[in-house]
């Protein structure tokens, strides 16, 4: 019985990643909630005017970001006291809830010597921080 | 008594979803409003009825047994005013946040298997910002050859939903040498035997290069990739079906994140658009597990299939601009 249950157990790490993409997910939904609502009642002045908005998001987004004057990157970052960018702090909190499950993951592969997976785990941190930096796809606006 | 009440009224509720998904009224409203943007709609107006339509979508998505982003992507491309590299961004947001809310329970119960998706999730991701990148490009030289290809994929995905025929829990004789020096195996209890059934893989390498164009696919057109995820985890490498279902749900949060970072530092992600999305479409989901247990998923999917038809050609018609469907 116990083999049986051993073989069906997830590892430790397993349940811990389990348990930060479901705080961190909530966390991230509640976060867009709030934000957008202070966004669209105005309470928080937008960057780009929501007309604005509406106007332009039927163009491509080189023309969309040209007509708005809105960054690109991480250039966000200095905009987050406006309504529109404090929206990305929830959008971001999921994008990044991944890299952080998988160190996770790759401190258990490490405790358990298993290397392939633990060289797996740190190989995708690297891409998704690759793509997460802003390097591959911010350019040529 | 109940049931069938139940049954027959959560079907119609979704037949009738569907079809105001593809009404005419619906696609005359959306181009009518597209026609005359910010002409005195108060500013909740596109969110309000981004957010119920998503929340109509998340119903379906989750009764037909498919992704969001699969639905999202060609009907808000091909119905709504936005242009399709913002779909794209949103449908790579609304197919994450679904992914992330169905992974604590999957990990929890050991369904979504780390050895398997791993490895996979390692090529997909990394294919997938190759594919957003791609898709970001064609877009620049003309959005047209993106809602084309899109509405050609689409239909084939329809092809693919209506050919596949899944086994519950297929043959595997022998471990394949990759599949053996991963370690892609596991076990997992049958709720309704109580038996432990253990698995392997087999064709593990042909997994693996298929994973390079499903990512490829996903970071272009914005899709979840479930619909390719399932077949080749459960009929190539010979993963059981809850396991294949389970590891692809899980496999999303980790590919769509990839290509997700590419279209947000492009600037795709527009929240005013994309925030009513993935809320619309998540409450959707909750609602649509609930009324799963009393719809007829057979119908639903079949209905779906028609409408993933008619979204593909509605994309076609709108990349080819030959105005047949309005």
């Amino acid at each position: 019985m116990t083999t049986e249950k051993s073989k069906i157990a997830p590892m430790q790490e397993q349940l811990t990643y389990a348990n930060v993409l479901l705080w961190g997910g909530w966390l991230g939904i509640f976060l867009m909630i709030v934000s957008y609502l202070l966004y669209l009642s105005g309470v928080i002045t937008p960057h780009v005017d929501i007309l604005l908005v509406i106007q332009n998001w039927g163009h491509g987004v080189q023309e969309y970001l040209h007509v708005t004057d809105s960054p690109h990157g991480w250039a966000w970052v200095a905009l987050l006291h406006r309504g529109d960018y404090l929206n990305f702090v929830g959008l971001v909190l999921l994008a990044v809830l991944t890299i952080i499950c998988y160190l996770i993951l790759f401190r258990g592969y490490v405790r358990k010597k298993e290397w392939a997976y633990a060289i797996i785990c740190l190989a995708e941190v690297l891409v998704l921080s690759l793509a997460a930096s802003g390097l591959l796809g911010s350019g040529g606006h | 008594m109940k049931n069938f009440f139940g049954s027959k009224c959560s079907t119609a509720l979704c037949a009738g979803a569907v079809w105001l998904l593809c009404s005419p009224v619906a696609v005359f409203a959306a181009q009518e409003a597209a026609a005359a943007p910010g002409d005195g709609h108060p500013v909740w107006f596109w969110p309000l009825i981004l957010f119920v339509f998503c929340f109509i979508l998340g119903i379906i998505a989750v009764l037909a047994g498919v992704g969001g982003g699969v639905l999202y992507v060609p009907l808000v491309g091909g119905f709504f005013p936005f242009h399709i590299d913002f779909v794209r961004g949103a449908g790579l947001m609304v197919a994450l946040a679904g992914a992330l809310a169905a992974g604590p329970g999957l990990l929890r119960r050991n369904l979504a298997s780390l050895r398997l998706a791993l490895p996979v999730a390692l090529i997909a991701s990394a294919c997938s910002i190759v594919g957003a990148m791609l898709g970001l490009y064609l877009s620049k030289l003309d959005p047209a050859y993106v809602q084309t290809a899109l509405g050609a994929t689409i239909m084939a995905i329809a092809v693919l939903i209506t050919l596949s025929k899944n086994s519950a829990v297929p043959v595997v004789t022998k471990q394949d040498a990759i599949g053996l020096a991963l370690g892609i195996q596991g076990a997992y209890k049958d709720e309704a035997t109580g038996e432990i059934i253990e698995w392997k893989t087999h064709r593990t390498l042909g997994g693996l290069i298929l994973f390079i164009f499903i990512g490829i696919i996903a970071g272009m057109f914005g899709l979840g990739a479930g619909w390719a995820n399932v077949p080749v985890f459960n009929l190539l490498m010979g993963v059981p079906l809850k396991i294949s279902v389970a590891t692809s749900k899980f496999l999303l949060s980790i590919t769509d994140t990839s290509a997700a970072w590419i279209y947000m530092n492009k600037g795709c992600v527009i929240p005013l658009m994309a925030i009513p999305s993935i809320i619309g479409l998540m409450l959707g989901s909750l609602v649509g597990v609930k009324l799963l247990s009393k719809a007829k998923p057979k119908f639903i999917r079949y209905m779906v299939i028609g409408v993933l038809f008619f979204a593909g050609l509605k994309s076609i018609d709108k990349g080819l601009g030959l105005g047949l469907l309005g």
